[in-house]
């Protein structure tokens, strides 16, 4: 069960400094060899690359939200996820700040029988004069029974 | 191992690949060129490996032993340690970054609809559904397995030069 009373919920801002190493890493392991990932002084980060936000939050006391969620590590899963940047993509050499939230918790009927419950964590990026240049949208759902065949 | 077609190539400094990469990044093209139907062949990943799942959870950070844990992973009712999903989605990007640009991404909206488990084949293709005169390009992804079972739905938009 989520624990709903986490709606709404904020964690504390942490900072994330987008590196040149961690880009290749990344690169690396989702197969993609393209040289605006592995050449130049500030490559460019892949899409999804801001998911390495773990590595800044987890490090942060507070900053993460979801662990008031409460959801199953073993029937927890991760429905869909959105990145959104509000301009190009940010660049190794920049520091982001961030924030994050609990924007979402509802209940839907699963096809297969029993209730799934989906919990909605948004995080915002933030340049250093304030600016929004990237949001990230995380959904999980926690299913009734174990999730062999997904949602 | 990847079926790309011989795009332009771009002129970069000198560069090799990485090895275990897939498919090869081509000159992006104007927003004018870019059509429903003119869309690059698919990427394959011939058979993702318990390799694959630890070099995206040590990249990522998401540790959850049920992507490595074979107990573990057994004991909460999967055959096997399942992928992460954001690994598949990620290589799924990948298709699309080598043909319009990582730079010019602007929007990418991941839906998992089957887990992935190890020696699974995955096709990552895409296709053009929207065009707006912003320069901005709508594109739909799939990530497939063999046997047709759609295991990622994605959405990207990117904003491209204009001509």
């Amino acid at each position: 069960m989520v624990d709903k009373s986490s709606l709404g919920a904020e964690g504390v801002r942490f900072e994330m400094d987008i590196e040149r190493g961690k880009i290749r890493e990344f690169a690396k392991a989702v197969r993609s060899s393209h040289p605006e990932h592995w050449t130049g002084e500030r490559p460019v980060v892949p899409p999804t690359f801001l998911t390495t936000m773990f590595f800044w939050e987890e490090a942060n006391p507070g900053a993460d939200p979801w662990e008031r969620v409460k959801m199953s590590q073993e029937r927890g899963m991760h429905a869909e996820q959105e990145f959104i940047f509000h301009g190009p993509p940010p660049k190794a050499g920049d520091r982001l700040y961030c924030t994050s939230r609990i924007d979402a918790i509802y209940d839907k009927q699963g096809r297969r029988g029993g209730t799934l419950e989906f919990a909605v964590k948004v995080t915002e990026f933030r340049d250093a004069d304030g600016t929004l240049v990237a949001e990230a949208r995380m959904t999980g759902v926690e299913t009734s029974k174990p999730p062999e065949e997904g949602p | 191992m990847s079926r790309v077609s011989a795009r332009r190539s771009r002129s970069h400094a000198p560069w090799s690949p990485a090895p275990g990469s897939l498919g090869a990044p081509g000159e992006v093209p104007a927003w004018e060129e870019v059509r429903p139907g003119g869309e690059p062949p698919p990427l394959v990943l011939e058979a993702v490996t318990r390799t694959d799942h630890v070099r995206y959870q040590g990249a990522s950070g998401d540790m959850n032993p049920i992507h490595h844990d074979e107990p573990f992973a057994t004991a909460s009712g999967y055959p096997a340690p399942l992928t992460v999903g954001m690994f598949q989605a990620g290589v799924l990007t990948t298709w699309a970054t080598n043909w319009l640009g990582p730079a010019h991404v602007r929007r990418t909206r991941i839906r998992w609809k089957a887990p992935v488990f190890p020696g699974d084949a995955l096709t990552m293709s895409g296709r053009v559904v929207e065009k707006r005169d912003d320069g901005d390009v709508d594109l739909e992804l799939a990530c497939t397995k063999a046997d047709g079972t759609v295991c990622v739905q994605a959405w990207m938009t990117f904003r491209l030069p204009r001509r």
